[in-house]
C-alpha cells in the first residue's frame, strides 16, 4: 500500500455506498453487507499503509498529481502517508467497523435502513479521505463532504422537525467556522502559491514554503483554527455538537464522538508547523488562542455535563470537553499527547456511545437518564464495558488508555511556559469528568430496577467487548515506560524503561480521579437510592439550573447573532422591495410627471385652439343659417333692399 | 460555419409554422438536436490549443458604417454555445406549451447563439436586441401573475441598458471609426479609446448596459418580477443563458476597452459586487416564495462572477499571473455552473409548483417522505448552488475568491458571508420542504416520474463530472484564458 | 316720347312687379309680379336700343332672348308650382319652407 494508490482506502467505503443506494430500498437484508465490506477491505488496507510506516521512524510518502489545469497554472491535489495519517486510519475504519456491524442490530428496525448505511459508508470514505489528503484543497473538500455527511445523518430522521432543525444547526454552525477556515486556505494559498503540504520541499508546511508565510502565517493558522473551532466544537461555535444527538446513536457515536469532531484536533496537528511558525519558546500567538479556546471549552463543557439528564447529551458534552483537552495539549506543544488523546478518546467515547445505544436499546428508546436506573442486573455485558469507558474516559490509571494520555497532556500543560492556569484548569476538568460519568453510571445501572429492560444481541454487544478490549490493549503502546505510540508519531524510536510508569503525576491523577469519583459516588448514591431529586439540584438549583440550560448560550446566540442576521435579512428584503426599487419607481415617476405635464400642455393647448375654432365657427354657421327661413319671399326681399343698397351706395359715390 | 449555427434554431421555427404539428414540442427537441450534433461538429473543427478567435466568417454589409458580418468564436464563445445548446432542450422539457412558445424559444436560441460569437459590435448589438424581444413577448404572453407589469418593466430595464450602450459604442465609433472587437482591444492596449470627460459618458453608458443585464446590484430590481412571473422553461433561459450576455460583455468589451476608469473605480465597484452577492444572498434568505429565492440567488452567484472580473479590470497591471489566470478560469467556470445550476433549480421548482399548484415556502412540508426521488435530486442541485466541494459550483467560486483575495482581501473576506447566508438559505428551504411531518395538502404529489428522470440524469450527472473532474470544461478555453489574460496584463 | 317717359313707365311696371312678388302669397302671382319686372328690363332694352344713335341690333336680339327665357321659365314655373301644389295641397308660399337653413 503506498502513497499512489492509498486512495483506494477512502474509495472502497465510497463504491459501498454508491452500491447500496443503487441497490434501492427493496434489498434492505443485504443492504449492510456492502458497507461492511467496504469497511473491511478499508481496515485491510490501513493494516498494510500502517505497516508501510513503520520502515524507518517518521517515514512519510506522498503522491501529488495535477487536478485540473486554469491557464496555464495547474492545481495539484495529493495523498499521503505518514505516522499521523497511518494511525488515524487504522483508528477510523476499526472503530467505524465496529460501530458498522453494532448498526446492524440497532437499526435492524428502522424504515430506512439502507439509506443509513449508505450515509455511514460515505461519512467513512469522507473522513478518511480527510486523514490521507496531502493538499489542504483536497482536505477541504473532504472536510465539506464529512459536513454534509453529518448533516445528513443528524437529520436521519427528517420526519422529526427536532432532528431537521439539529441538522441544519449543526451545518451551519459549522459552515460559519469553515468560512474562517476557507480565508485562511486563500490567505495560505496567495501566500505560498501552493496548498500541497510536502512537495520534495516546495509544500507549504517545508522550510521553503513556511519562509514565505512570514507573518502571516498567525493568521492563516487562526483562520483555519476556525474551521477546526466548528468542526470540533470548540467554544463558541459548540452548540451543535449536543443537538447533534438527535441523529442515531451508531452516527454520535461515529462522527460525533470518534471522529469527524476529532477532524478539528487532527487539522491543527497535520498543520501545526504553520501555528508553530516563528515559535519562541514555543509559544506563539495562534498557539496560546488555541490553548485557551481549548480551556474554555473543556471547563464549560464539563460543567455543563454534570446538570445534563440525557444520556447521549452528557456524552456529548463530555466529548466537546475531551475536545476541549486535546486542543489545550496541541496549543501547549503537546501535540503527541493530544493526537494519543483524541486516538484513545476515538476508542473509549465509541465505546461509551455505543454503550448508550445498547441501553437507549434496551431500555425501549429511553434517553433520559432518571428513567433508568439498576440495569446492571439486566444489562450485565454493556455494564460491563460502559463502565471499562467510563474508566478510561475518567483516566482511571495503569489499565485504561485514557489515563495514561491524559496523564502526558498534564505534563505538557505543565511544561508551558506562559502561565500555569491552564494545567489547573484542566485538573479541575479531570475531577468534573471522574464526578460526572460516575453520576451518569450510578442513575442508569446502580439502584433499584428501574422499567424492564434486556441486554442487546449478541450483534450489538460484540462489538462493545471488542472496543471495551481495545481501551486495555490500547494503553500497552501508551505507558511511559514504553511510550511505542508516542514516539511513532515523534519518528522516534522508543525504549522500554519500567521506571517511568512510577512517576510523580501518576500520583496527581489517582488523586484526582478518586476524588471525582469518589465525590460522585458520596453525592449521588445515597440519593438516588430513594429515587430523590438530583443532590446538586437541590443545593444549588439557581446554578443547576444555569448549567442544565447550556448557561443559556443557545438562548443568547439566538436573541443576538441570529436575530440580527435576520432582521438584516429582512432589511434588506424590505430595502429591496421598496426602496431600491422606489428609488428606480420614482425615476420612473419622473418619467411620468414629464408625461402628465405634456399632455396637458397638449390638451389645454393645442387641442383646445383647434377644439375652439370650430365650435366658433359652427355657432356662426347657426347664425347665418336662421336667416335662411325658407321664405321665399324674404329671400326676394332682401335682394330687392340689397339692391336698393347698391342703388343708394351708387348714387352717394356718383 | 457559425451561421449555420444561428440559423438552426430559425429554420426550427419555419418548420413549426410549416407543419403545424400537434406536438410543437417535439420539433424543438429535434431542432435542439440538429444545433447540438452541429455544436460539437463545431467543436471538433475548433482547435482548443489555439488562442485566437477561429472559424471566423468575414464579409462586409454596411460599410459606410464599419458595420460588417463578423463572426468567430474563442474559447468562450464556445463554452457559452455548447452552454446554450444545454440549456435549451432543459428548458423546453419544463414546460408543455403551444407553437408560438417554442417558435419564440428559438428565436432566442438563434439570437444567442448570435451574441456569442458576433466579432463586430454592430452585429452582436443586433443579436443583443434580437435576444430581448422574445424574452418580453414570452413573459408578456406565457407569464404568470403580475406579467404585464414585470415584461414592461423587464424591457424598459433592459432597453434602458441597451439604448446606453448604443450610445457609447457610436461615441466610440466617432473616435476610432471602427466596431470590429480585435480592432477595438489593439486600439485600446495603445491608449485610451476616448479621452477626456467624454470617455466617463461613454464608460458608464455601456457599463449601464451590461449591468442590467447581469444584474447588477442596484440595478437589478427587474429580475425577481420577471423570474417570478415568466414560465419555467423561461426563467431558466433567462438565468442560465440570458444573463451572461451581461458577464460576457463584460469580459469580451469593457474590461478590456477601459482599463483606466477601472483602475479608478477599483473601490466602489468591488463595494457594489460585493453589496450585490450580499443582498442577493440576504434578500433570498427573507423569500417564502421559491421562485423569488431562487431568483435572488442567481443575483448572488453572477456576483461571483462580477467579483472576479472586477478583481482583474482594477489590477491588472499589478497582479500576479496565477490570479489571473485563476480569476479568469474561475469567472468561465462559474458563468457555465451557474447555468446548469440554476436552471436545475428552477426547474425543480416548476415540477414542485406543477405538483402543488402552489410553489410557497410553506406550502410543503415533510416531502422527503412523499416523493424521496425528487427531494434527494432536488438537494444535489441546492448543495451544487450553495458550492458544496466536489459539485460544480465550487471550483469555480474557489477561483475567483483565490484571485479576489490577492487584489482585494478585505472585500473577499465580506463577500465570503454571501456563502454562509446561501447556505443558510438553502438549509431553511430543505428544512421546510423536505423535512417534517407530511402536510396533508401534499398527499397527491408524486415522485419523479420516468420521463423527468431522463432530463435530470444527464445534468446532474454533469454536476459531479465537472466537480470532480473540472478539467474536461476547463481544457476548453484554457488557452483562451490565457489569450485574455494577455491582453489584459 | 321721349326716352325718359319709356323709363319712367318701366321702371314702374317693374316696381309693381316686385311689390306683387313680395306682397303676395300665392305662387302663381309672385310668378306673375316676377314676369311682370322681366317685362320691364324688355322695355328698357327696347327703349334704349330705339334712341339710340348708333343703330346696332343687341337690344332687339337681348329682348328677344329674354321673352324667349321668360316663356320658358314661366312655364317651368307653372309646372313646379302645379307639382308643389299636387305634393304639399298648397299654393301659400308661407307654407312652403322647408329650405329654411
Amino acid at each position: 500500500m503506498n502513497a499512489a494508490n492509498v486512495w483506494l482506502i477512502p474509495f472502497a467505503p465510497l463504491i459501498a455506498s454508491l452500491s447500496i443506494l443503487l441497490l434501492g430500498k427493496s434489498r434492505r437484508a443485504i443492504a449492510s453487507a456492502p458497507a461492511i465490506a467496504g469497511q473491511v477491505i478499508a481496515l485491510t488496507m490501513s493494516i498494510f499503509a500502517f505497516a508501510r510506516t513503520l520502515r524507518a521512524p517518521g517515514y512519510r510518502e506522498v503522491h501529488n498529481f495535477v487536478w485540473f489545469n486554469f491557464g496555464d497554472q495547474s492545481m495539484q491535489l495529493g495523498w499521503m502517508i505518514d505516522p499521523l495519517a497511518a494511525a488515524m486510519l487504522l483508528m477510523i475504519t476499526f472503530v467505524g467497523l465496529c460501530i458498522f456491524v453494532f448498526s446492524i442490530g440497532y437499526m435492524a428496525d428502522d424504515k430506512h435502513f439502507t439509506r443509513f448505511f449508505a450515509y455511514l459508508s460515505f461519512f467513512s470514505a469522507a473522513m478518511l479521505g480527510v486523514v490521507i489528503a496531502n493538499s489542504l484543497l483536497l482536505l477541504f473538500i473532504c472536510w465539506e463532504l464529512v459536513g454534509l455527511a453529518s448533516y445528513l445523518l443528524i437529520g436521519f430522521w427528517i420526519e422529526r422537525p427536532s432532528a431537521a432543525a439539529a441538522a441544519r444547526k449543526a451545518f451551519i454552525t459549522t459552515r460559519i467556522g469553515d468560512m474562517g477556515f476557507f480565508l485562511g486556505i486563500l490567505l495560505l494559498y496567495h501566500k505560498s502559491d501552493t496548498l500541497l503540504f510536502y512537495d520534495n520541499g516546495h509544500g507549504c508546511l517545508e522550510n521553503a514554503g513556511l519562509l514565505l508565510l512570514g507573518a502571516s502565517a498567525t493568521a492563516i493558522a487562526l483562520l483555519i483554527f476556525c474551521g477546526a473551532v466548528g468542526k470540533s466544537g470548540q467554544f463558541p461555535l459548540h452548540v451543535w455538537l449536543p443537538d447533534a444527538m438527535e441523529g442515531p446513536t451508531p452516527v454520535s457515536a461515529l462522527i460525533h464522538a470518534a471522529t469527524m469532531v476529532a477532524a478539528g484536533v487532527f487539522l491543527v496537528a497535520r498543520l501545526y508547523p504553520i501555528f508553530s511558525a516563528g515559535a519562541i519558546n514555543g509559544v506563539t500567538t495562534s498557539l496560546t488562542i488555541v490553548v485557551w479556546i481549548g480551556v474554555i471549552t473543556g471547563l464549560i463543557a464539563a460543567l455543563i455535563a454534570v446538570a445534563q439528564f440525557d444520556i447521549k447529551r452528557i456524552l456529548a458534552y463530555s466529548t466537546v470537553s475531551q475536545l476541549g483537552l486535546m486542543m489545550v495539549s496541541l496549543g501547549v506543544g503537546g501535540v503527541t499527547a493530544g493526537m494519543l488523546h483524541l486516538l484513545a478518546h476515538g476508542f473509549f467515547k465509541a465505546l461509551l456511545f455505543l454503550g448508550a445505544g445498547s441501553v437507549i436499546h434496551g431500555a425501549h428508546h429511553e434517553q433520559d437518564i432518571r428513567g433508568m436506573g439498576g440495569l446492571r442486573g439486566a444489562m450485565p455485558i454493556t455494564f460491563a464495558t460502559y463502565a471499562a469507558g467510563m474508566m478510561a474516559l475518567s483516566g482511571v490509571p495503569l489499565v485504561f488508555c485514557g489515563a495514561w494520555t491524559k496523564e502526558e497532556i498534564l505534563h505538557a500543560a505543565w511544561r508551558w511556559p506562559v502561565s500555569h492556569v491552564p494545567f489547573y484548569l484542566v485538573m479541575l476538568g479531570v475531577v468534573l469528568t471522574a464526578l460526572y460519568m460516575t453520576r451518569q453510571m450510578i442513575y442508569v445501572f446502580d439502584g433499584k430496577r428501574g422499567p424492564a429492560a434486556h441486554e442487546s444481541p449478541r450483534v450489538m454487544t460484540t462489538p462493545l467487548i471488542v472496543l471495551a478490549a481495545c481501551t486495555v490493549v490500547l494503553s500497552v503502546f501508551l505507558t511511559p515506560a514504553w511510550p511505542w505510540l508516542d514516539h511513532y508519531l515523534l519518528g522516534e524510536r522508543a525504549h522500554v524503561d519500567l521506571w517511568k510508569i512510577f512517576d510523580q503525576t501518576i500520583l496527581i491523577s489517582l488523586l484526582l480521579v478518586g476524588a471525582g469519583i469518589g465525590l460522585g459516588v458520596f453525592f449521588y448514591r445515597e440519593a438516588l437510592r430513594g429515587r430523590r431529586q438530583d443532590p446538586f439540584q437541590t443545593a444549588q438549583p439557581a446554578l443547576f439550573r444555569f448549567l442544565a440550560n447550556r448557561m443559556w448560550l443557545d438562548e443568547l446566540y439566538d436573541y443576538t447573532v441570529i436575530r440580527a442576521a435576520r432582521m438584516l435579512s429582512r432589511i434588506a428584503d424590505w430595502l429591496d422591495r421598496y426602496f431600491w426599487d422606489g428609488l428606480v419607481r420614482l425615476v420612473g415617476l419622473l418619467g411620468q410627471l414629464f408625461g402628465i405635464i405634456t399632455k396637458t400642455a397638449d390638451e389645454r393647448g393645442i387641442n383646445s385652439g383647434v377644439d375652439e375654432t370650430t365650435v366658433g365657427a359652427r355657432g356662426l354657421g347657426r347664425v347665418v343659417s336662421s336667416a335662411h327661413s325658407g321664405q321665399i319671399q324674404t329671400y326676394l326681399g332682401a335682394i330687392g333692399l340689397g339692391m336698393l343698397a347698391l342703388l343708394l351706395l351708387y348714387a352717394w359715390l356718383a | 460555419m457559425i451561421t449555420a449555427l444561428i440559423l438552426i434554431p430559425l429554420f426550427g421555427v419555419v418548420m413549426l409554422y410549416l407543419a403545424n404539428p400537434r406536438n410543437p414540442r417535439r420539433i424543438a427537441f429535434v431542432t435542439n438536436a440538429v444545433s447540438a450534433f452541429y455544436a460539437l461538429m463545431l467543436w471538433q473543427k475548433f482547435d482548443v490549443d489555439l488562442a485566437k478567435v477561429q472559424l471566423i466568417e468575414r464579409h462586409t454589409w454596411i460599410p459606410s458604417i464599419g458595420a460588417e458580418y463578423a463572426l468567430g468564436a474563442d474559447g468562450l464563445s464556445l463554452l457559452l454555445v455548447f452552454l446554450v445548446t444545454i440549456l435549451f432542450p432543459f428548458a423546453f422539457a419544463a414546460n408543455r406549451m403551444n407553437r408560438g412558445f417554442y417558435a419564440l424559444m428559438l428565436v432566442m436560441q438563434s439570437a444567442l447563439y448570435g451574441v456569442f460569437t458576433a466579432q463586430n459590435f454592430i452585429l452582436f448589438f443586433l443579436f443583443y436586441e434580437m435576444s430581448l424581444i422574445p424574452s418580453f413577448l414570452l413573459i408578456k404572453l406565457y407569464g404568470g401573475k403580475k406579467r404585464d407589469y414585470a415584461a414592461v418593466k423587464f424591457f424598459l430595464y433592459t432597453f434602458l441598458g441597451s439604448v446606453a450602450m448604443l450610445l457609447g459604442f457610436l461615441g466610440i465609433y466617432f473616435a476610432r471609426s471602427t466596431f470590429d472587437f480585435a480592432q477595438l482591444v489593439d486600439l485600446a492596449k495603445t491608449g485610451p479609446l476616448v479621452t477626456g470627460r467624454f470617455a466617463w459618458f461613454v464608460f458608464a453608458g455601456i457599463f449601464l448596459g451590461f449591468a442590467v443585464k447581469v444584474p447588477l446590484f442596484p440595478f437589478h430590481t427587474w429580475l425577481p418580477d420577471a423570474y417570478e412571473t415568466a414560465p419555467t422553461g423561461v426563467a431558466m433561459v433567462l438565468t442560465g443563458a440570458l444573463s451572461k450576455m451581461g458577464v460576457y460583455g463584460f469580459i469580451r468589451l469593457l474590461v478590456p476597452l477601459f482599463p483606466n476608469e477601472f483602475r479608478i473605480l477599483q473601490p466602489w465597484l468591488l463595494a457594489l459586487v460585493v453589496v450585490s452577492i450580499l443582498i442577493g444572498a440576504l434578500v433570498a434568505w427573507a423569500q417564502t416564495d421559491l421562485k423569488r429565492m431562487v431568483a435572488y440567488l442567481s443575483i448572488n452567484h453572477l456576483g461571483y462572477c462580477l467579483l472576479g472580473l472586477f478583481a482583474i479590470a482594477s489590477a491588472r497591471s499589478t497582479m500576479a499571473k496565477i490570479d489571473m489566470h485563476a480569476a479568469l478560469s474561475g469567472v468561465f467556470l462559474q458563468i457555465f455552473n451557474h447555468g446548469i445550476t440554476a436552471a436545475a433549480l428552477f426547474y425543480f421548482v416548476g415540477l414542485l409548483e406543477q405538483r402543488r399548484g402552489a410553489r410557497g415556502l410553506n406550502d410543503f412540508g415533510g416531502l422527503m417522505q412523499r416523493a424521496p426521488v425528487l427531494c434527494a435530486w432536488m438537494s444535489v442541485a441546492m448543495f451544487s448552488s450553495l458550492g458544496l466541494p466536489g459539485l460544480n459550483g465550487f471550483i469555480g467560486e474557489f477561483l475567483i475568491f483565490k484571485a479576489s483575495f490577492a487584489v482585494a482581501a478585505s472585500f473577499t473576506a465580506v463577500a465570503v458571508l454571501g456563502l454562509l447566508f446561501t447556505a443558510v438559505t438553502f438549509m431553511r428551504a430543505m428544512k421546510s420542504l423536505f423535512s417534517g411531518p407530511p402536510n396533508p395538502a401534499t398527499n397527491a404529489i408524486v415522485d419523479l416520474r420516468a420521463g423527468e428522470k431522463f432530463v435530470l440524469v444527464p445534468v446532474t450527472l454533469l454536476m459531479f463530472v465537472v466537480g470532480l473532474n473540472p478539467q474536461i470544461v476547463l481544457k476548453v478555453f484554457n488557452s483562451t484564458v490565457v489569450a485574455l489574460a494577455a491582453v489584459f496584463a | 316720347m321721349t326716352l325718359s317717359i319709356l323709363l319712367m313707365v318701366s321702371s314702374a311696371l317693374f316696381c309693381i312687379g316686385l311689390l306683387a312678388a313680395l306682397s303676395r302669397r300665392h305662387a302663381i302671382f309672385i310668378l306673375i309680379g316676377i314676369e311682370m319686372m322681366l317685362a320691364a328690363a324688355n322695355i328698357n332694352f327696347i327703349a334704349f336700343w330705339r334712341y339710340n344713335a348708333q343703330p346696332q341690333p343687341t337690344g332687339v336680339i337681348v329682348a328677344i332672348f329674354a321673352i324667349a327665357i321668360a316663356a320658358a321659365e314661366a312655364a317651368v314655373g307653372l309646372a313646379l308650382i302645379i307639382a308643389i301644389y299636387r305634393h304639399y295641397r298648397t299654393t301659400n308660399v308661407d307654407q312652403l319652407d322647408r329650405l329654411k337653413g
